[in-house]
């Protein structure tokens, strides 16, 4: 496995996790981020997804997951059964976004949220001249096609941290591939925050 | 036809729970002796860690896959069970036992009673299917297996797996039911009852003890089996597969079968008392309705439980809706056991587990897999 091919997103969460960690991945998709953690890094890993051919993808590696949507998937749980709960690039698209983060702080000891910053400095510019919603890398979508329900930036993050009392461990901002430590609010296409409560 | 599969097999007979070690049943009365049919399935290893249990449905037998001497009909999930298959007779050891109320050669009611040399009739002790699993324990102290791989089943197969679950959770490492439940709903104990009715309400029935007469209950079966028909399909399947097609170009102005879909529930119901004992037909869907594993019975909080799960359930099946599965993946949560649950987009009705072969076999191959080879085996996949 060539480390600097992985998505950049994966590498930062990678990174974060210790060896051995029960983690629930909301949203996870075909699995790729949990096989990664499970392969190298012998994590006990559970995922949640709505999408069918998905689950096969994620069977086929040998990985636990759920068919089912996020909003209705951590009630049963009890509290901190998990390390690390992911909410990587899915909380921007269940339905009641403030609802599954405080489940998620429930059930795991720590949560890492990423999400698409809607104040990267093109999404600005296109608003800002355009006139028109921003369409990036990491907001790839039209506004009649997107699966996004939810749109934030870095500050409204931190913010909504602070109104609930949540507390943040740490804070990573992603460009395209690389990592950016100047203004991330602005020249950040991702966010990663692991937070706790 | 005959070559991707395991080629011939035999139906194997064991004798247990002989006087004065008889069986003791959920009930307080004893069954004895009894005798399990079984068939199994390629080679069991030998540090005995590669067998896998196959419980049969309601109308199921031991005869699972391949084919019997003479015969051309493949076992019930032959799709499933052989070399390369998602039940891989290269790699694990599989068996299928007769369940016991059964009347495929396991002791039901149809059996000789030791005590009036006849057959049992109702004097049969009403069983549950904790007791048809208990026997199963038996049948695997015999084979010298003391943990399973795995259980899996469909529908009642799927209620027996659980039960295995409840009942000797340190003899499986993995359990797979499929479109089931851990307990009946009213609606699905009615479907059951108006079976149960249509039997008894056959004047051959005699009280149960028809065996010895010319004639038996087999209008009542029939009917019992016309309407379990109808619960195993969906409205979709049932449009694609009869729509209003007529057997015939006019209407007959009879009660005759004009239409395709009620030559094929007659079909149906004349073929199967046939194969079938009415009195085993009433006491396999009793001990179905009694089943209740609901809220901590499946895992109870005072015993450790290291089974992992997948749990698949199919979208059309509306005698087994998908809230019931969803509530043994709720318990399996509750309880943060390693499980995987998948609702397969099906549109052939509670009917699908035997026949979404292909989605299964993904399933359930690659679960296995990793429940028998741990991690190394899916370590070469890059991402």
């Amino acid at each position: 496995m060539d480390f600097d091919k992985i998505r950049i997103d994966y590498r930062i969460i990678y990174q974060i996790i210790e060896n051995g960690a029960k983690i629930l991945d909301l949203g996870c998709g075909d699995g790729d981020l949990m096989f990664l953690l499970a392969k190298e890094k012998g994590v006990k890993a559970q995922g949640i997804e709505l999408d069918e051919s998905a689950i096969y993808k994620c069977v086929e590696k040998g990985l636990s997951v759920f068919h089912s949507d996020i909003d209705s998937g951590l009630i049963e749980y009890p509290d901190k059964s998990f390390d690390y709960v992911i909410l990587n690039q899915s909380m921007q698209q269940v339905k009641k976004a403030d609802f599954v983060i405080k489940e998620a702080l429930r059930v795991g000891s720590k949560v890492i949220v990423g999400f698409p910053n809607f104040a990267y400095f093109k999404a600005r510019l296109r608003m800002f001249f355009v006139g028109k919603v921003p369409v990036t890398r990491s907001l790839p979508y039209h506004w009649y096609d997107t699966p996004n329900l939810h749109f934030l930036t870095i500050s409204d993050f931190r913010d909504y941290c602070k109104a609930i009392g949540a507390e943040i461990i740490s804070d990573h901002y992603l460009s395209h591939n690389s990592v950016v430590k100047i203004w991330p609010n602005f020249f950040a296409l991702n966010a990663i925050f692991v937070i706790k409560k | 036809m005959k070559k991707d599969g395991v080629g011939i097999v035999e139906t194997k007979y064991f004798t247990f729970a002989k006087h004065p070690h008889e069986l003791v049943l959920e009930n307080g009365k004893k069954l004895g002796p009894i005798t399990l049919a079984y068939e199994t399935y390629g080679k069991l290893n030998k540090e005995k860690t590669n067998a896998i249990l196959v419980e049969h449905a309601l109308s199921g037998d031991a005869h699972a896959a391949g084919y019997r001497e003479g015969s051309d009909d493949p076992g019930w999930w032959d799709t499933m069970i052989g070399p390369a298959k998602a039940l891989d007779t290269d790699k694990y050891f599989i068996i299928c036992s007769n369940i016991i109320g059964g009347c495929k050669g396991s002791t039901g009611p149809s059996s000789i009673n030791p005590k009036t040399d006849k057959p049992y009739g109702l004097e049969f002790p009403m069983i549950t299917v904790g007791d048809m699993v208990k026997a199963q324990a038996h049948l695997l102290d015999h084979l010298e297996i003391k943990r399973l791989l795995c259980v899996i089943g469909g529908s009642m197969g799927g209620m027996q797996t659980l039960q295995w679950v409840a009942s000797y959770p340190d003899r499986i490492q993995s359990a797979i039911p499929m479109a089931t439940a851990l307990k009946h709903s009213p609606q699905q104990i009615a479907f059951s009852e108006v079976g149960r009715q249509a039997i008894m309400a056959d004047p051959a029935w005699h009280g149960g003890d028809y065996y010895d007469k010319q004639e038996k209950p087999e209008k009542g079966l029939a009917v019992a089996r016309m309407i379990g028909h109808i619960t195993y399909m969906s409205d979709k399947s049932m449009e694609e597969k009869f729509s209003r097609r007529m057997k015939e170009k006019e209407h007959s102005f009879k009660f005759a079968t004009d239409f395709e879909v009620e030559g094929y529930l007659r079909y149906r119901g004349d073929n199967f008392v046939k194969r079938f004992d009415a009195n085993s037909y009433l006491y396999i869907t009793k001990a179905m309705d009694y089943l209740d594993l609901s809220g901590e019975r499946l895992t109870p909080k005072n015993r450790s439980v290291d089974v992992r799960f997948l749990v698949i359930a199919f979208k059309s099946d509306w005698l087994y809706p998908l809230y019931q599965s969803q509530e043994i993946v709720r318990q399996l949560k509750i309880r943060g056991l390693d499980a995987t649950y998948c609702e397969i987009n099906s549109t052939y009705g509670h009917d699908a587990f035997l026949l979404e072969v292909e989605e299964e076999s993904q399933l359930i191959k690659h679960f296995l897999n990793k429940t028998f080879y741990g991690y190394d085996v899916v370590k070469s996949y890059d991402i």
